[in-house]
């Protein structure tokens, strides 16, 4: 029997946009306010597992067809990549550099190389949160 | 230049990752997994050589000096055992991809032995001890999967235990850490020593040192043994391998470098306490080993005798104990991976675990046979093999210290040893052979070559003790004078 859950569907609908906005907030706010990747991560994480609590497995998968293993397996190979990266300039190891860059539009940027390493251990917490629920829901 | 230094954490966290995306690909992960862990061992030789030439180098990572950010030291001692954990591991990998099993391959085996051979390497090199503790946890979390993987219930019900206990034993590290960042406000370990040496160390802080005794015993199987043996014998082979040759080493690394370079101050509670423990743990290994019905007991219970053994070399501390201890490390390590490997074998060949089931096998696998009579010989520390060294300098520092009640239970456990491996060697090897030729499983060829490799290198470090000689001396010295280690890292500059 399937239950009535238009309300949650249509509320689902808005929020998760709320969700995931405050998550790439909180991921670029970082660094130097509280945020970061960790937890811009969790917040991006638990939108999309909100999808698919509200909606079932296969459609979302369907819209989003990434194996969420991997997903975390390239969030660290991202985060090492850049630590590593640092050996190439002859500079320590997880050495961050960072400058200010005048971009179109935008103006006056404050840009770092922290924002790959975060970015990395974002989509690792996404991969994750997401594989850890997918793999509870399983059911045989 | 020191940046290499790093490598031996972040190239098998690297490739491991990589190998995720190649999940399907087999054959692709076995030969990318082995070259990552001959290409480790080689760069740990290179540091070694480097480090006997330069003294102690380190790596700030991304510029921070210590004490303020986190660092990686390289001196012999670490390097020494990052060395030898490395060709073990390359050896167990060819010893699993004979035997491990399609399912076990595709589940993301060799990743997660990559996750646990940096989480050790980085335990051994880092300078920092709140960085020790996430690389424990890198290690512990990679173990936890490589316990539960395969999914049996019975190591399931292993697993279990062996998380909660490793849990517990991880937050009490934590409130160690806690305790410690309290009264020395610092967490370098080069820096806590040296504050530690200008306060003196009084009560509170040897109260400290007491907490974090516990917390490597529990990892160390020091005393604090009781979930040793169930969860050591659940997995497969190549695993148990592993766990046996190096798991239980990182805590006895980590008790020998809290307390030569940290907490040296007060042997009188400190070193005594160690020496009881390590005492007690001989005998209950001993007793455990006499006990035991079949091999995997029997096994694993000699990996508790052997630390109580290597502690015994750190509880006397005399410069002789200190070297005869990181000799015996180093042989545990291949000694142990070996046992382990071949007690595996034995069961994949008879289908048996019980000692008295088995019989005759090596009439119809003689090298197996004389190969086990071989690491039996090492451990019990019978010349020429890699025993003998680190047992003959403990005694000879148990002496020196004037520890004679340590001197007579360690070198009794080795007696016990002898008698509890001896009892496999004739009942399951000698005799009337239990194996038709019909039903003769063959040993594989991955399976037997890494038994030979790990005979060549026992045989080689017992042979060839002089050649190591140099190193373990440099290892000795650092640990014995805290202050070239201080001096390395605080005031080397950059």
């Amino acid at each position: 029997m399937k239950i009535n859950d238009v309300i949650l569907k249509t509320v689902v609908k808005g929020v998760v946009f709320i969700i995931l906005t405050l998550g790439v907030y909180l991921f670029f706010s970082g660094h130097n306010a509280p945020g970061g990747g960790f937890i811009g991560g969790l917040v991006l994480g638990s939108g999309i597992v909100l999808l698919y609590l509200t909606y079932d497995i296969e459609t979302i998968h369907r819209k989003m067809p990434f194996d969420f293993k991997k997903v975390a397996a390239f969030g660290v190979l991202l985060a090492t990549g850049t630590a590593i990266g640092s050996l190439y300039f002859e500079a320590p190891f997880l050495t961050q550099t960072d400058g200010y860059f005048t971009l179109p539009i935008l103006g006056e940027k404050h840009l770092s190389t922290v924002t790959i390493f975060e970015a990395g251990v974002a989509l690792t917490v996404v991969g994750t949160l997401v594989t850890i629920i997918l793999s509870i829901s399983e059911d045989e | 230049m020191s940046n290499i230094i790093v490598l031996p954490l972040i190239i098998p966290i690297i490739t491991a990752v990589i190998l995720v995306f190649l999940r399907e690909h087999i054959m692709l992960q076995r030969v990318i997994s082995f070259l990552t862990m001959v290409f480790i061992s080689i760069i740990s030789f290179v540091l070694l050589e480097v480090v006997q030439t330069e003294g102690i180098i380190k790596i700030d990572f991304s510029g921070w000096l210590p004490p303020f950010g986190i660092l990686f030291v390289a001196d012999s001692f670490s390097l020494l055992l990052v060395l030898t954990a490395s060709i073990v591991t390359a050896i167990c990998l060819l010893y699993a991809f004979s035997t491990i099993g399609e399912h076990h391959e595709k589940m993301f085996f060799y990743p997660f032995v990559l996750f646990l051979i940096a989480g050790v390497n980085g335990s051994f090199l880092t300078g920092d001890i709140f960085n020790l503790f996430v690389c424990f946890e890198v290690m512990l979390l990679a173990s936890y999967v490589l316990v539960a993987l395969g999914g049996e219930k019975v190591q399931l019900r292993e697993s279990l235990k062996y998380v909660v206990i490793n849990v517990v034993a991880s937050w009490m590290f934590l409130v160690a850490l806690a305790y410690l960042y309290g009264t020395v406000k610092t967490l370098n370990m080069a820096h806590i020593a040296e504050r530690v040496a200008e306060v003196g160390q009084d009560p509170m802080l040897t109260t400290v040192a007491i907490l974090f005794l516990v917390v490597f015993s529990l990892k160390a199987g020091l005393l604090l043994f009781f979930w040793l043996p169930g969860s050591y014998s659940v997995p497969p082979t190549a695993v148990q391998a592993l766990f046996a040759a190096l798991l239980t080493k990182v805590g006895i690394y980590a008790l020998f470098r809290t307390f030569t370079l940290m907490f040296p101050l007060n042997p009188e509670v400190t070193h005594t306490l160690i020496g009881i423990m390590a005492g007690v743990t001989l005998i209950a290994g001993c007793m455990g080993a006499l006990s035991g019905r079949d091999i995997y007991t029997i096994a694993t219970y000699n990996v508790i005798i052997g630390v109580g053994f290597i502690l015994i070399g750190l509880a006397v501390g005399t410069e002789e104990a200190i070297s005869g201890a990181i000799y015996y490390l180093i042989h545990d390590i291949i000694a142990k991976a070996l046992l382990f490997l071949i007690v595996g074998m034995m069961v994949y060949l008879t289908g048996e675990t019980v000692v008295k089931k088995m019989s005759g096998l090596i009439r119809n696998y003689p090298l197996f046979g004389w190969i086990y009579f071989l690491v039996m010989l090492a451990l019990t520390g019978i010349p020429p093999f890699s025993g003998f060294v680190g047992k003959v300098l403990i005694g000879i520092g148990a002496i020196e210290g004037e520890n004679f009640i340590l001197l007579g239970i360690g070198f009794a456990s080795s007696i016990i040893v002898l008698y509890s491996l001896l009892r496999i060697f004739l009942a399951s090897f000698f005799g009337e052979t239990i194996i038709s030729l019909e039903d003769e499983k063959k040993i594989p060829k991955g399976a037997l070559s890494s038994f030979v490799l790990l005979a060549i290198i026992i045989v080689f470090i017992g042979v060839g003790a002089e050649s190591m000689s140099g190193y373990i001396d440099n290892a000795t010295r650092t640990l014995m004078n805290p202050s070239i280690y201080i001096e390395a890292i605080l005031k080397g500059g950059q």
